[in-house]
C-alpha cells in the first residue's frame, strides 16, 4: 500500500470498493478547486464551428468564459452569456422573453450559425429556468434554419471536462438511427489529430471511422446496433450510456494518451471490429517503435521524479498512468474529481499496486499533503499554479492538457514534453 | 474579493459554487500572486441544494476562522448562493468567532458591478472598525492644519487602491514620493497592502486622498461625514492634473506658500518628459490622431484631458462602465464636444468605435480585442486588464513619471504613422511587402496570427475580387470578421479591377483605413464602382 499515512481519510470513509491492487480510494468533499463545466466550450466551438453557444446566466458566467477563453474575442466568440438580470429572477415569463429576443438579434447578426446550444449554468438552474422548454419553442420559431439544443454546464452539477459529455448528451437525440458497421470515435480531438487516427484505422483496414462531435454540427453520425464507441476522453460517462442505451458496443480500452495507452486503444478498437492481429501490428509496431523514440528525451528528465494531480479534468488516471509507465514518474497522489469505475477500468487496472487515488477534493487538506509530500511536479488548474510555483514546487497547469493535440502514438512524444518543460525550466534558471 | 486578496489578515468566506473559484486564477494569472486569495468558497452542488447549505456555509466559516486567523472575515455570496438565499452573513452574526470583526456584504450581483461591490465591500470594512472611534455628533471638525500645532508634518491616506486595480502598486509608489517631496508624509494606504489595524490609523491623518473614486468614493465621502476628514479628489494623471492634484493637496493642508509654489511653478511640467516631448519635432504627425477612449470613469476621464490637451489628440469617442461616475464622464464629454458613451456592453462599443474610425484606441481590455478585430492600434488605459497590463517594470499611471509612461504606451502603437513617408519611399521593398508582419499585428489585410486557430478572416483582397455575389460567402465563411466584406456588399459598393489593383500598391498595414476611407467616400458621393480615381479622390478628401 506504500505511504498511506498522508492520506488518513479525513472526511468520510464512504465506499471502500478497490482495485485488488490499489488502496481504497479517498473520498474527499470540501473546497473544490474545478472550473465548471461552461469551459468547456472554448473547446466545443473550436471543434464545430458552426455552432453557437449561448450560456444563459448572471455576469459571472460571461466573466468566467471570459476569462478562462482567454483568446475569446479574438476569435469573434462563437459563444455569448444571455445575461440574467433582476428582471428575469423576478419573473420567468421576461427571462424567457428576453432570451428569444436575444437570439433573434444574435441569428439576425450571425446568419452562419446552424445549431445554437442554450447552455445552462448555476443560477438558471436554481430559478429552474426550463432551457429544454426555451430550446423547443425556439425550434418552433426557427423551424429548419437552426436547431436548438441545450444542456447544463453549471458548476453545481458539471465540473470542467463533463461540460462536453453534456454537450455530446444533448446532441444524441438528433443522431439518425443505423445499423451499418462503423467506429465511433466519441469526444473532442483536434483535427489534425483525428485525421491521423482515421488514416491509421482505415490502414488496418476498417473502412467507417466516424465522430462524435462532428466537425460540422449538422452533420451528426448515425448510431445503432452495428456501431463500436471508442471513447477517446475519460469523462464521457453520460454520453457513453445513452450511445449504449440505442444499441451501440462500447469498446473497453484505456484511453489514447501516451504510446502505450494508444496502442492498447488502437488494438482494442481493431480487435473490436474483428481485424485480424497481424494486419494490426504492422501498422501499430512502427508507430510504438517511433513514438517510444519521442518520449525517451523527455522519460530522462522525468524518471524517478515524485508526482501529484490535483482533480481537475477527469484525464488524471490516464496521464497518471502514462507518467508512471512511460516517463518512470513516481505517483504520489492521483485525485480526480469524479471516477467513472467502468469507464475507467482498464486505467485502473494499469496503475501501479499502492496508487493513492481521491476523489472530489477539499483543497486546503490536499495542499497540506502536497507541501508535506513536496512532490517534484504537481498537476493543477490555474487558480493553484503560481501560489505553489512560489513555495518552490514545480507546476504543470492541466487546461493545457485539453486544449492541446496530446492523443495518440504521434503526439506521445508532445505530451511528455508538456510534463518536462517545467523541469528543464527550472534547470534552465539561474540568478546567481 | 478584490479587498479582502488587497489586504493582508483578512479572510472572504463566499457562498458559492464550484465553478465561481476560477476568480483565483485573476489574481494567481492575471496578477501573478504568489499567494492564493484568502478567500474560502463553500462550492455547493446540486445534491447540497437538497440538505442544508446553510449547514455547509456555518461549516465554511468555521474552517476558515480556524485555519486562517483572520484578523477581520468577510462573509457574502456570489449570484448563484444569492438565489437560494442562506443569508450567509446572518449565519456567520449567529457564531462564535472568538471577537472576530464579522463583515457581512449585501452585493446584489445581479444588479450591481464588481467596482461597487468592491467599494461598498471597503466602505462597511473600513466602517465597522472604526465604529468605536466615531467622534460624538456635533463634535468639531478636526483642522487640516492641525499638523502644525502638534509639531509635525501633514499627513494623508491613499485610499482606492487595489489588486486588478490599473496600476495601483506602481502609482502608490510615485504619489507617495510627490508628496514626501513636498513633506506630506503618507500615514495610511488602503485597501492594497493594509491590514485591519491600518484601517484603525485612517483618522489619524489629515486628509484622504480619493486615489480611486471607484472604489474609495463612499469611504471617503463617510469619513469626511463623520470624522470631518477633508477628501483630496483631483486624480493626478497627465501633467496638468498632477499640478491640480499638488495644488489641492498643499492648499487644502494649508501649507507654507513656499511650498505651494513649488507646487504650482511652471518648473513643475519640466518635472516630466512628456511636455517637451510633446512640443518636440518628432511628434508632429500626432497632431489631430483621432482617438477614441473608453475605460473606468477616472482613467477615462484623465485620457481625454491628455489626449486633447497634451498629444494634441483629437477626441472621437469618449465613454466608460462606470455608471455610478457617469455624471462626471458626461461633462468631460460635453467640453470635447462628444456625447459621453456610458454602457457595459462590449458590442455596443465596438459599434461606436467602429462608426467613430479612429486611429488608436485607449480602453480596456476588451476595447483592446475589439480594437484588434478592426485593425485600429489599442493601448490599454483602465481594468478590466489582461497579464501583459501587470509589467514587471514600475510603469505608474499618475504624477510626472506616470505622463512620462503614458506618453510612451500611447504614442507607440501610433509610432507606424510616423514612417507613413518612408513607406511611400520605400514601397517596393521587401521589407514591406505582405508577409512583413508589423509590430501592430492583426490589421485585418495581413496574414496574421490568430490566436483561437481558426480560419484567417477573408483578406480585403478576396472579399472584394468575390465581389457583389460574396454577401453569404463572406458573412458565413469569415463571421464576424466579415465586417468590412459584408458591409461592402450590403452597400452595393463594388471594387474595380484597377480599384483593386491601386488598393493593392498601399501598403498593407495602411490598405484597411484606405478601403475604409475609399469606401465611405463612395457611400458618400452616392458611388456603387470604386476605380482607381474613386481611390485617389477619396485621398485628396481625406488628406484635406
Amino acid at each position: 500500500m506504500g505511504a498511506v499515512a498522508p492520506w488518513a481519510p479525513a472526511v468520510t470513509a464512504g465506499g471502500q470498493e478497490s482495485s485488488s491492487h490499489l488502496p481504497p480510494v479517498l473520498r474527499e468533499s470540501g473546497q473544490r478547486e474545478v472550473f465548471c463545466g461552461l469551459t468547456s466550450i472554448v473547446w466545443l466551438h473550436r471543434r464545430m464551428p458552426d455552432a453557437f453557444f449561448l450560456v444563459v446566466g448572471s455576469r459571472t458566467c460571461a466573466h468566467l468564459v471570459q476569462s478562462a477563453a482567454g483568446v475569446m474575442i479574438f476569435a469573434e466568440p462563437r459563444f455569448g452569456t444571455a445575461i440574467l438580470g433582476e428582471r428575469d429572477l423576478a419573473g420567468l415569463a421576461d427571462a424567457n422573453e428576453e432570451l428569444d429576443r436575444l437570439v433573434r438579434d444574435l441569428l439576425e447578426r450571425r446568419p452562419e450559425i446552424r445549431t445554437l446550444f442554450l447552455v445552462g449554468s448555476c443560477p438558471s438552474e436554481v430559478i429552474k429556468l426550463d432551457l429544454g422548454k426555451a430550446a423547443e419553442r425556439l425550434n418552433g420559431q426557427l423551424a429548419g434554419r437552426v436547431r436548438v439544443l441545450n444542456y447544463s454546464g453549471s458548476g453545481i452539477e458539471t465540473t470542467f471536462t463533463q461540460g462536453e459529455d453534456q454537450a455530446l448528451l444533448a446532441m444524441q437525440p438528433l443522431m439518425p438511427a443505423s445499423d451499418e458497421p462503423q467506429l465511433l470515435i466519441v469526444g473532442t480531438l483536434a483535427d489534425p489529430v483525428e485525421d491521423r487516427l482515421i488514416d491509421l484505422f482505415g490502414r488496418m483496414g476498417i473502412e467507417r471511422v466516424r465522430s462524435l462531435p462532428p466537425r460540422r454540427s449538422t452533420e451528426l453520425p448515425p448510431v445503432g446496433r452495428g456501431t463500436k464507441v471508442l471513447l477517446a476522453q475519460p469523462f464521457l460517462s453520460a454520453t457513453a450510456r445513452a450511445l449504449q442505451a440505442r444499441g451501440a458496443e462500447l469498446i473497453p480500452a484505456p484511453y489514447p494518451f501516451g504510446v502505450e495507452g494508444s496502442r492498447l486503444w488502437m488494438r482494442a478498437a481493431a480487435t473490436a471490429c474483428g481485424l485480424a492481429p497481424a494486419a494490426i501490428e504492422a501498422v501499430l509496431a512502427p508507430l510504438v517503435e517511433r513514438g517510444r523514440r519521442a518520449v525517451a528525451p523527455h522519460r530522462e528528465v522525468l524518471a524517478g521524479k515524485r508526482l501529484v494531480l490535483m482533480p481537475d479534468s477527469q484525464l488524471e488516471l490516464s496521464l497518471a498512468r502514462f507518467l508512471h509507465q512511460e516517463c518512470g514518474m513516481e505517483l504520489v497522489e492521483v485525485g480526480t474529481p469524479y471516477l467513472d469505475r467502468q469507464l475507467l477500468a482498464e486505467e485502473l487496472a494499469l496503475l501501479p499496486a499502492g496508487t493513492a487515488i481521491t476523489e472530489g477534493q477539499d483543497v486546503e487538506r490536499q495542499l497540506e499533503r502536497v507541501r508535506a509530500a513536496r512532490p517534484d511536479l504537481v498537476v493543477c488548474g490555474l487558480g493553484l499554479a503560481n501560489p505553489l510555483e512560489a513555495e518552490g514546487i514545480a507546476t504543470k497547469w492541466s487546461i493545457e492538457l485539453v486544449f492541446s493535440p496530446i492523443h495518440g502514438c504521434d503526439q506521445a512524444g508532445d505530451l511528455a514534453e508538456l510534463f518536462s518543460r517545467p523541469l528543464r525550466r527550472r534547470n534552465l534558471l539561474q540568478f546567481s | 474579493m478584490r479587498i479582502a486578496t488587497s489586504m493582508e489578515g483578512v479572510h472572504y468566506v463566499l457562498h458559492a459554487p464550484q465553478g465561481d473559484t476560477y476568480a483565483d486564477l485573476l489574481f494567481t494569472m492575471i496578477e501573478r500572486r504568489d499567494r492564493r486569495p484568502p478567500v474560502t468558497y463553500t462550492t455547493f452542488q446540486a445534491r447540497d441544494l437538497g440538505g442544508d447549505t446553510a449547514e455547509l456555509v456555518k461549516r465554511s466559516i468555521n474552517d476558515a476562522v480556524e485555519r486562517f486567523r483572520p484578523e477581520a472575515l468577510l462573509v457574502g455570496e456570489s449570484c448563484t448562493a444569492e438565489l437560494i438565499q442562506d443569508q450567509p452573513g446572518a449565519l456567520a452574526g449567529g457564531m462564535d468567532l472568538g471577537g472576530i470583526p464579522v463583515v457581512s456584504l449585501e452585493l446584489p450581483a445581479y444588479s450591481k458591478k464588481e467596482n461597487w461591490g468592491a467599494a461598498e465591500t471597503f466602505y462597511q470594512l473600513v466602517r465597522a472598525l472604526l465604529k468605536p472611534q466615531l467622534p460624538p455628533p456635533g463634535a468639531a471638525k478636526p483642522s487640516p492644519a492641525r499638523w502644525r500645532q502638534e509639531g509635525r508634518r501633514p499627513r494623508v491616506n491613499l485610499l482606492g487602491p487595489t489588486l486588478l486595480g490599473f496600476r495601483c502598486r506602481d502609482d502608490i509608489l510615485e504619489v507617495s514620493r510627490l508628496l514626501g517631496e513636498l513633506g506630506i508624509d503618507v500615514t495610511v494606504v488602503a485597501p492594497l497592502g493594509a491590514r485591519p489595524a491600518d484601517l484603525l490609523r485612517i483618522p489619524s491623518a489629515d486628509a484622504n486622498v480619493c486615489l480611486y473614486p471607484e472604489v474609495a468614493g463612499p469611504v471617503c465621502n463617510w469619513l469626511e461625514r463623520s470624522f470631518g476628514m477633508p477628501v483630496v479628489r483631483s486624480m493626478p494623471i497627465g501633467i496638468g492634473a498632477t499640478g491640480d492634484f499638488l495644488r489641492e493637496v498643499t492648499n487644502l493642508l494649508e501649507m507654507d506658500s513656499e511650498v505651494i509654489a513649488a507646487a504650482t511653478n511652471a518648473e513643475a511640467e519640466q518635472r516630466s518628459r512628456l511636455p517637451w516631448y510633446s512640443r518636440s519635432v518628432d511628434s508632429t504627425y500626432l497632431t489631430g490622431k483621432r482617438v477614441f477612449i473608453f475605460g473606468d470613469a477616472t482613467h477615462a476621464i484623465a485620457a481625454a484631458r491628455i489626449a486633447s490637451r497634451e498629444l494634441g489628440f483629437q477626441v472621437v469617442g469618449l465613454g466608460s462602465y462606470s455608471r455610478e461616475q457617469a455624471r462626471d464622464v458626461r461633462a468631460a464629454a460635453k467640453e470635447l464636444d462628444l456625447d459621453a458613451l456610458i454602457t457595459d456592453d462590449y458590442l455596443v462599443v465596438e459599434k461606436a468605435m467602429a462608426e467613430a474610425a479612429p486611429e488608436l484606441v485607449l480602453g480596456t481590455q476588451m476595447e483592446r480585442h475589439s480594437a484588434k478585430r478592426l485593425g485600429i492600434p489599442c493601448a490599454v488605459i483602465s481594468t478590466p486588464l489582461h497579464v501583459q497590463d501587470v509589467p514587471a517594470r514600475t510603469s505608474p499611471q499618475m504624477g510626472w513619471e506616470g505622463a512620462n509612461v503614458i506618453f510612451d504606451t500611447w504614442v507607440h502603437p501610433l509610432m507606424m504613422g510616423l514612417e507613413e513617408h518612408l513607406i511611400t519611399m520605400f514601397r517596393h521593398d521587401f521589407e514591406f511587402t505582405e508577409g512583413h508582419r508589423s509590430h501592430l499585428g492583426g490589421a485585418p489585410d495581413g496574414a496574421g496570427i490568430e490566436a483561437s486557430g481558426t480560419k484567417q478572416p477573408t483578406t480585403g483582397a478576396a472579399a472584394s475580387t468575390e465581389t457583389t455575389t460574396a454577401t453569404a460567402v463572406a458573412s458565413a465563411a469569415a463571421g464576424a470578421t466579415a465586417a468590412p466584406a459584408a458591409a461592402l456588399a450590403e452597400n452595393g459598393l463594388h471594387w474595380s479591377p484597377d480599384g483593386e489593383a491601386e488598393l493593392a500598391k498601399i501598403p498593407f498595414f495602411v490598405r484597411g483605413k484606405a478601403r475604409r476611407n475609399a469606401e465611405s467616400f463612395a457611400r458618400a458621393q452616392g458611388l456603387h464602382r470604386i476605380d482607381a480615381e474613386t481611390l485617389y479622390e477619396a485621398k485628396a478628401h481625406f488628406s484635406r
